[in-house]
């Protein structure tokens, strides 16, 4: 029990660290154009990676759940059609939900 | 709050503090099935309750919750729990600059850097939106995580399930939709995010949950290297091209 709580608090820590890293790097070394170029891709790569994986993986295995794909699809031509924020997020959840609900997901 | 002082019209995007109280509250409300999971694997509830509180990064709680099921060493659960939140070290370097904190602001700010906060942050035309949207997420998000992590802990079992009101959708969508407008500005965003996501989904069965958007961050080296060799100092991003 012991052990679990210093993983615990250790995990803590070091995510805290890190993020507090990550706000303290000096300017300075984002002024040169390579550094600076990928720390402003960073956030692209790693959110379409997470889009990715939370719509077509659960777990380590390449799952296509067919309500998630339909909401996901909703939420392209809603995004397409230039609609705001939060209509795209409700168009998408309401879509899987709607499948799912007629047992279609 | 001076959000009606401004007489010139705002443009679509800039609707920092109520797109972040929005997604906050909506994708907060996975901390059930953290709260669950951690409790079903072997941790106790007050254990749960303090990694959402102290450690507040999703994917690292679910690693750390993982071994700790799987009957797997400690320290290497808090290792691989703590691998993942290097994610968050390098959005702090792309929102260093926006959110100009310093000293103890500095110290709260940090907390507060995760997946969600960042994206609704570059989403906004400004700094001072990037400013309160990163603030509103992580308001809201923080309290709706917290919360919601002590319920699933102490009463998981007799919820329904988040996936029948599509609340699993809500993440990914999001995700997408606060990158678009970046997709849109330029083909090397495209390019990148096209590429970070097939080396996820390609890392998926190989290695374990998080790794693969780790190694997604190397789909961005390759595009600023692509830049670079293009000639020319790259273009701000954050705006239209």
């Amino acid at each position: 029990m012991t052990g679990t709580w210093i993983a615990v608090l250790a995990t803590a820590g070091g995510c805290y660290a890190l993020k507090l890293a990550g706000l303290t790097v000096p300017q300075r070394l984002l002024a040169r154009p390579l550094p600076r170029r990928f720390a402003e891709l960073v956030p692209v790569a790693l959110l379409a990676a997470l889009a990715a994986v939370q719509t077509l993986a659960s777990g380590q295995a390449l799952h296509a759940d067919p309500a998630r794909l339909a909401g996901m699809a909703a939420a392209v031509a809603a995004l397409v059609a230039r609609a705001p924020f939060l209509a795209v997020i409700v168009t998408a959840a309401g879509t899987a939900a709607a499948l799912r609900a007629l047992g279609l997901g | 709050m001076a959000d009606q002082a401004g007489q010139q019209p705002v443009p679509a995007p800039a609707r920092p503090v109520r797109d972040g109280l929005m997604l906050g509250l909506a994708v907060g409300t996975s901390g059930l099935a953290f709260g669950a999971a951690a409790v079903s694997s072997g941790l106790t509830a007050v254990q749960a309750c303090v990694l959402s509180l102290l450690a507040y990064t999703g994917a690292s709680q679910f690693a750390l919750a993982g071994v700790v099921a799987a009957g797997g060493s400690l320290v290497a659960g808090a290792a691989s729990a703590v691998l993942l939140g290097s994610r968050n070290a390098l959005y702090g370097l792309r929102l260093a600059g926006l959110l100009q904190v310093r000293g103890p602001a500095r110290l709260l700010a940090a907390h507060g850097v995760i997946d969600e906060s960042t994206a609704i942050a570059l989403a906004q035309p400004d700094g001072a939106s990037a400013r309160a949207g990163f603030r509103a997420t992580f308001a809201s998000l923080y309290l709706s995580w917290n919360l919601t992590t002590a319920i699933g802990a102490l009463g998981a079992g007799r919820l329904g399930s988040p996936q029948s009101i599509g609340l699993d959708v809500i993440g990914p969508a999001a995700f997408l939709a606060l990158i678009w407008p970046q997709l849109r500005a330029g083909w090397t965003e495209r390019g990148v995010g096209l590429l970070g996501a097939v080396i996820a989904l390609a890392a998926t069965p190989f290695c374990p949950p998080g790794v693969p958007v780790i190694l997604a961050a190397s789909a961005a080296l390759a595009g600023a290297l692509a830049d670079g060799t293009g000639g020319g100092p790259a273009a701000p991003a954050g705006g239209l091209p």
